[in-house]
């Protein structure tokens, strides 16, 4: 693959002011200005009822089907969720009290943790696949030696289902079979055995402990948080599996910042540097304010992954030891099917939904004002 | 385009209603549906077929099976073709709860009644077993094989080796003195294999059984003992006594992985249901030689039933061919077949004993002479949002093993499921 295969071509300086507000993501997704310049020309006669009836014609099914099957499908999880619904069989009658099941589920430790984890996790995987991407982006950007094979190579995990990340990483981070292995044949242990220290055997995906945790801190402002049985804080078996994710996901943030950064053009870092800017500088004050747009949408979707995550998680740990790595995706699944509580099945997934929509709304709201 | 005349588009519908319905009375079918993908159970599930095709030659089977263990992948697309209105002929199924609660009480299923009184196996099948699948007096599955729960298993060569006896029986005392002698002598006392957690609910359930004892166990799920009973919480201590002396990495593991733990001398005990036979017997390690087993410290005298059935669907595509099949699994000659690749005893009492090898024939007169208790863990005891909330409670447990809590999230799912008011 090329570079130039990533980014649609023929920008120029007044595209790339315009990319302070409009992401090349965007652009490659419309086709870029070249198509709209080519329609302008067309607009006579017939073709111009074509243009007026044409998209309304071939839209009508995909709007069909986008109606039932995504919003007439909300309304129905929603009604589930506040449904009688706790058997196998099917009850569409309403609960009293209403909206009793988010009550219950708001009331399970476990809920508490998935929240908690959630949480930890999209925070922790977007700043650590980001950032790495970044990093990845400008070295390779640098034309180092051997560029273009790392490229490919940083991008292929990205190419692999969640499901086989999960398993390959679930034996990677297997406390007797795994990396603690490493330990033992590198010398490491024998190194801080020799120096008088227990042997470095971490439980990885096997512990339970929950690092920092806020509840006494938190107790004081919120005292109901002081009957909370579930630790808030970064559960220690989340590590390994944000690390999993983060090295499937940051060649993909990787290629987006790769594409964002090709679109700045080299005048602009002559111009600093003619300017007398430093490297660093140049990176400070130019090109990172530029790649700002980029880190927006990556952002968001990778944001939208992480809240929606769970064949990673199945795959890897289940819900963990103590609900550690416990996702709401898990939760669904376990209530819906296995446990057969429709009704609180749903009422997790309208949250879920709620959740992903407070990251993509605002998102779609401001690229809609702007047209 | 021209309109179609009104009668000739009524007929090309109705011709379509009928398509399916022609079909179905020109070939014979039967669409069996269970989750038996790996080794032994899809041999145990060909040997059913066999034997039914042998008298009913013309019948096309249809294997729906959906792979995963325990029918966790199986039952959501059971579930969805239940409520589509689109059943199998029959599908896998455990007595009690699983069966009664969900199938038989949302209309999925037809009683069997008939069957058994005509084949006669009111005479040969434990009353309390055919209790567990019936519904005032209406029976509502055919069981062809019966797995016990309570089984702690052994490494015989490992407990010689380091001069622990095991009886007849056991008690916990006995139990905690035999882990803390091999603790001391560095081997880990006790396997679990929980990245399926009903692995650890399941040390638990027999935990429970040998404190409660089995009328205990059918108070408890009858809702008139509760869950915050001294016994229980006592139970729940004795629980996470036996945490102490499990394998630390034991939610990496899965059982049959926790087993070969065993087998490979890192662990010496696993409390696990008799499908473990199987894995010690493809290890190639000996009955009573390289290893050995006794009920559950506390549970002798009591049989922890993991029943396999199949049921009649109601509106059933092809009926006849079902009725035929039930028939055909639960006579002698198919539970002789069946349950040695399988790797459980037959639910009748009149067969062959010696098709069987040591550790079922020790089953066997256990089934014939103790009391016959339905499993939690596998659905049988209680309706299956009372099974999620105890596997959500022993996951809480195993991290922080606080009773207290443990025993009110107990409590707090018995009042929410409906076993106790």
């Amino acid at each position: 693959m090329d570079q130039q295969e990533l980014v649609p071509t023929g920008y120029r300086l007044p595209e790339l002011i315009k990319m302070k507000t409009g992401t090349p993501i965007e652009k490659a997704l419309s086709g870029g200005h070249v198509l709209e310049a080519g329609a302008r020309t067309q607009k006579t006669g017939k073709r111009r009822f074509n243009q007026a009836w044409l998209s309304p014609i071939i839209l009508t099914p995909t709007m069909i089907a986008i109606i039932i099957f995504v919003y007439v499908f909300i309304g129905i999880t929603v009604w589930v969720s506040l449904s009688k619904w706790g058997t196998l069989r099917m009850n569409m009658d309403l609960r009293d009290p209403f909206g009793f099941t988010y009550l219950q589920m708001f009331a399970m430790p476990r809920w508490h943790a998935n929240l908690r984890n959630v949480l930890i996790f999209t925070v922790l995987f977007l700043t650590l696949s980001m950032s790495l991407g970044l990093v990845l982006a400008l070295l390779i950007d640098r034309k180092l030696v051997g560029h273009t094979i790392l490229r490919n190579i940083f991008l292929f995990p990205y190419a692999l289902s969640f499901i086989v990340t999960g398993i390959a990483w679930r034996w990677i981070f297997n406390p007797e079979t795994g990396i603690n292995l490493l330990f033992d044949g590198l010398g490491i242990n024998h190194l801080i055995t020799s120096l008088g220290g227990p042997p470095l055997k971490p439980g990885w995906t096997t512990d339970p402990a929950v690092l920092f945790s806020i509840n006494d801190w938190l107790g004081n402002i919120f005292p109901a948080v002081k009957g909370m049985s579930v630790q808030l804080g970064i559960p220690l078996a989340m590590i390994p599996v944000i690390v999993a994710a983060a090295w499937q996901l940051s060649g993909f943030s990787m290629a987006m910042y790769l594409a964002g950064l090709s679109t700045i053009p080299t005048d602009l870092r002559e111009a600093a540097r003619i300017d007398g800017a430093t490297e660093i500088q140049i990176y400070r004050k130019v090109i990172l304010p530029l790649l700002q747009p980029v880190t927006v949408s990556t952002a968001i979707i990778l944001g939208h992954v992480s809240l929606k995550i769970f064949d990673l998680i199945f795959a890897m740990t289940g819900s963990g030891p103590g609900f550690a790595t416990d996702v709401p995706g898990i939760f669904v699944f376990d209530m819906t099917f296995k446990a057969t509580r429709y009704n609180l099945g749903a009422a997790a997934s309208v949250v879920m939904l709620i959740l992903v929509s407070l990251v993509i709304v605002p998102y779609l709201w401001s690229n809609l004002r702007r047209r | 385009m021209k309109k179609l005349p009104p009668k000739l588009v009524g007929l090309a519908l109705a011709a379509l209603a009928l398509m399916p319905a022609a079909g179905n009375a020109a070939d014979k079918k039967l669409e069996v549906f269970s989750w038996w993908t790996s080794g032994g159970e899809a041999a145990a599930l060909d040997a059913l077929f066999k034997d039914y095709k042998a008298k009913d030659p013309g019948v096309e089977i249809i294997n729906a099976t959906v792979a995963g263990g325990g029918g966790s992948a199986a039952r959501p697309v059971l579930q969805a073709r239940l409520a589509g209105g689109n059943p199998p002929d029959t599908w896998q199924t455990h007595p009690g709860f699983e069966l009664l609660d969900q199938y038989v009480a949302a209309g999925y299923a037809e009683p069997v009644t008939d069957i058994y009184t005509s084949e006669g196996w009111n005479k040969v099948i434990p009353q309390g077993l055919i209790d567990m699948l019936s519904q005032e007096g209406k029976a509502y599955s055919v069981l062809c094989g019966v797995h016990r729960g309570n089984v702690l298993w052994y490494n015989k060569k490992l407990l010689e080796k380091n001069g622990v006896k095991v009886g007849d029986k056991m008690t916990f005392d006995e139990f905690f003195a035999a882990a803390d002698k091999l603790k001391a002598a560095g081997v880990t006392p006790l396997a679990v294999g929980d990245t399926g957690i009903w692995a650890s609910a399941q040390l638990f359930e027999n935990t429970l059984l040998g404190v409660v004892g089995a009328q205990g166990w059918k108070d408890l799920f009858s809702g008139k003992m509760s869950f915050d009973d001294p016994k229980v919480k006592e139970a729940a201590t004795l629980y996470g006594k036996l945490l102490k002396y499990q394998n630390s990495d034991h939610s990496a593991l899965s059982w049959d992985q926790a087993v070969k733990a065993v087998e490979e001398g890192k662990c010496a005990f696993t409390s696990m249901g008799d499908w473990t036979v199987g894995e010690f017997v493809k290890g190639g390690f000996k009955p009573n030689e390289d290893f050995g087993w006794v009920s559950h410290p506390g549970t002798d005298g009591s049989f922890i039933i993991v029943a396999d059935g199949f049921t009649l669907a109601k509106g059933a595509p092809h009926k006849e061919e079902t009725i035929a099949w039930l028939k055909s699994i639960g006579s002698k000659q198919s539970q002789e077949d069946f349950n040695p690749l399988k790797g459980s005893i037959p639910d009748r009492t009149d067969v062959d004993k010696s098709k069987f090898g040591p550790y079922h024939q020790w089953s066997m007169a256990s089934f014939a002479k103790d009391a016959l208790l339905p499993s939690c863990v596998h659905g049988e005891a209680a309706p299956a949002a009372f099974q999620q909330s105890l596997n959500d409670a022993i996951t809480s447990f195993v991290a922080d093993q606080n009773v207290d809590r443990f025993v009110s999230a107990l409590v707090q799912a018995a009042k929410d499921s409906g076993i106790k008011k």
